[in-house]
């Protein structure tokens, strides 16, 4: 059953073929069979997940009225708090943290019976694009174990891949979403910003930062997304608005008449050549469906990802502050309380962290404050427009997600530069706060490997993404006869 | 291009109270030139008719009732403190003998 897609599982469990304790024991023994290659996870909560588990059989049974995904198991990123199951954020900084309360997305998933199977791997306080950041030691991509499965949420979509779960929860502040689906032959959205809440959300930059369902398949996504989507109090830049429809659009598929706008800033120097095929590939197919595709210019796009770099650092540097060996995390050293907390954040923090809260100690200094971060927050109106003008022209806009497939660990570890170039297409959804999913657009021909294809759509219309992506998703199935993730290597065979 | 020196990160390091090592001190400053080049771009186009976004969301303030509603227990809140004393948070010393 693992290598089913959630909604069969779900159909599985509402017809009696299987119960959710033996659909969790099966993930539990796949992560027991096949984790210490991928290292997607960095705590199984067994216990926990099938205490859940045995909860809703019991109620299926005394004919109690569930959710769609009820029994289901979900892997998630350890940037989300959960009540009593360690917290890392992928850092020393945390270790051994028991959060005392559950994050709404954590409340929302047991609130409709979907399984926690346990914390995915992740890059140290989301600040990556490879998951090589993480304190506890990278994840490995299940399409070939010597390369990246993305970052920073590398730990959810490579369980994905791996079948070690069919749902993941990952966070989405510049990519970490889409990218790490990109490379890993998956499925992940970054709603609207505000569509999911960031109560109980470890802070990285928060007007940036977003949860959002990761899955094998677009409708997969579409019933995570309406089941931790929508109102929360606890969130106030939450929006009280319902959840745009995206299980009716998922299954709808129909895109005869949208307009399909192609950026074209997002595309050529420095995109790898197969990506591009893919890619142009997709377009072939959605104009094949009936969609009209158009080129639309988002010329301030160029400057997206310096902007990123001055306001995710200058965000993280302030909310980074809270880790001060005071009220919980690691304390180290002796002296006074601020010697205490030099020490602590000596230890505690990675090279990636360090670098960033430094470079947003800088951009928000007095004297650079207007040079630096004032000026990217300019810049973030710009590009916020230039959305604003192609959404005049196209229903949604796309591009590839990545512009490349899954590079070796360890390849670009040492040059910050070209790991951020990881994110070029992805920010800019971030920056003008509206929402991205990436869906496989197949292997690239050079290496093998899966890539992505990103759609984005305005605000609060995130419905109109998973029309497209359903209908492309479709339409690739169609061609190639079977799921991308049927190529990739089987794992734990010997 | 920009100049970090090694003593404007050691600065940048106090005032983000985190230690680094002479190591640390040496890659960041060189590091940090090579990013701020790259991000300085930004101000080609940030000129001073374009207002600054620094949320996606066209809120103002959120306020909400003030009413008393559950909320974690002092064992709960404390639970994950690295020490506590009497139902507190149990921290180093924070004012010098002479404050």
């Amino acid at each position: 059953m693992i290598n089913k897609s959630a909604a069969e599982m779900a159909a599985a469990l509402t017809s009696g073929e299987i119960s959710s304790v033996e659909l969790t024991q099966q993930h539990l023994d796949r992560i027991n069979q096949v984790d210490k290659d991928v290292h997607a996870f960095l705590h199984v909560d067994t216990e926990g997940a099938l205490a859940q588990a045995r909860d809703v059989d019991s109620k299926r049974k005394s004919g109690e009225k569930l959710s769609p995904l009820a029994g289901v198991p979900l892997a998630l990123k350890d940037v989300l708090v959960q009540k009593g199951v360690p917290t890392t954020c992928g850092s020393k900084m945390l270790e051994g943290w028991r959060p005392p309360y559950d994050s709404t997305v954590v409340t929302r998933l047991k609130e409709n019976g979907i399984v926690i199977l346990g914390k995915t791997n992740m890059d140290e306080f989301a600040m990556g694009s490879s998951t090589e950041n993480s304190a506890y030691g990278p994840t490995h991509n299940p399409w070939d174990l010597t390369r990246i499965p993305g970052g920073s949420g590398g730990g959810s979509s490579a369980a994905l891949a791996a079948f070690e779960a069919p749902l993941a929860i990952g966070t989405d502040t510049g990519g970490s979403i889409r990218q790490p689906a990109a490379v890993t032959g998956t499925v992940g959205v970054k709603p609207t910003y505000g569509g999911v809440s960031r109560y109980g959300l470890v802070a990285f930059s928060s007007s940036l930062d977003q949860a959002g369902p990761c899955a094998r398949t677009v409708l997969d996504a579409a019933y995570l997304h309406e089941a931790i989507g929508g109102y929360d109090r606890m969130d106030s830049t939450s929006i009280n608005q319902p959840i745009p429809p995206v299980v009716a659009a998922a299954k709808d598929g129909n895109i005869k008449g949208m307009k399909i706008g192609v950026i074209k800033e997002l595309q050529g120097d420095g995109y790898q050549a197969g990506v591009l095929k893919l890619f142009n590939q997709s377009l072939e197919l959605l104009a094949s469906l009936g969609a009209e595709i158009v080129e639309v210019s988002c010329k301030y796009f160029d400057y997206a990802l310096a902007a990123y770099y001055l306001i995710a650092p200058s965000e993280c540097s302030s909310n980074l502050a809270r880790f001060d060996a005071m009220r919980y995390g690691i304390r180290v050293g002796e002296g006074s309380a601020e010697d205490v907390m030099n020490a602590t954040r000596q230890l505690g923090f990675g090279r990636e962290v360090k670098r960033r809260i430094i470079l947003g100690t800088y951009a928000l200094s007095s004297g650079y404050y207007d040079a630096y971060y004032g000026s990217a927050q300019k810049v973030r109106t710009l590009i916020s427009r230039d959305f604003d003008s192609a959404f005049n022209h196209a229903d949604v806009l796309v591009s590839p997600t990545a512009p490349t497939t899954a590079f070796k660990i360890g390849e670009k570890a040492n040059d910050p530069i070209a790991m951020y170039l990881n994110d070029i297409a992805t920010i800019p959804t971030n920056l003008a706060g509206i929402g991205g999913m990436s869906i496989p657009s197949g292997l690239a021909e050079e290496d093998g490997l899966p890539a992505g294809f990103q759609i984005m759509a305005p605000a609060m219309q995130d419905d109109r993404m998973y029309r497209v992506g359903a209908a492309l998703e479709s339409a690739l199935l169609s061609k190639w006869g079977k799921p991308i993730l049927e190529n990739a290597p089987l794992l734990g065979a010997k | 291009m920009s100049n970090i020196s090694r003593d404007d990160v050691a600065n940048l390091a106090k005032l983000a109270r985190i230690n680094l090592s002479e190591d640390e001190l040496s890659h960041l400053s060189s590091e940090l030139s090579v990013i701020l080049d790259a991000v300085a771009r930004v101000q080609e186009v940030a000129s001073s008719d374009v207002p600054p976004t620094s949320h996606p969301l066209p809120l103002k303030n959120v306020f909400r009732d003030d009413v008393v509603r559950p909320s974690l227990s002092p064992d709960e809140a404390l639970s994950g403190a690295p020490a506590q004393e009497e139902q507190r948070f149990k921290v180093p010393q924070i004012l010098g003998e002479e404050q």
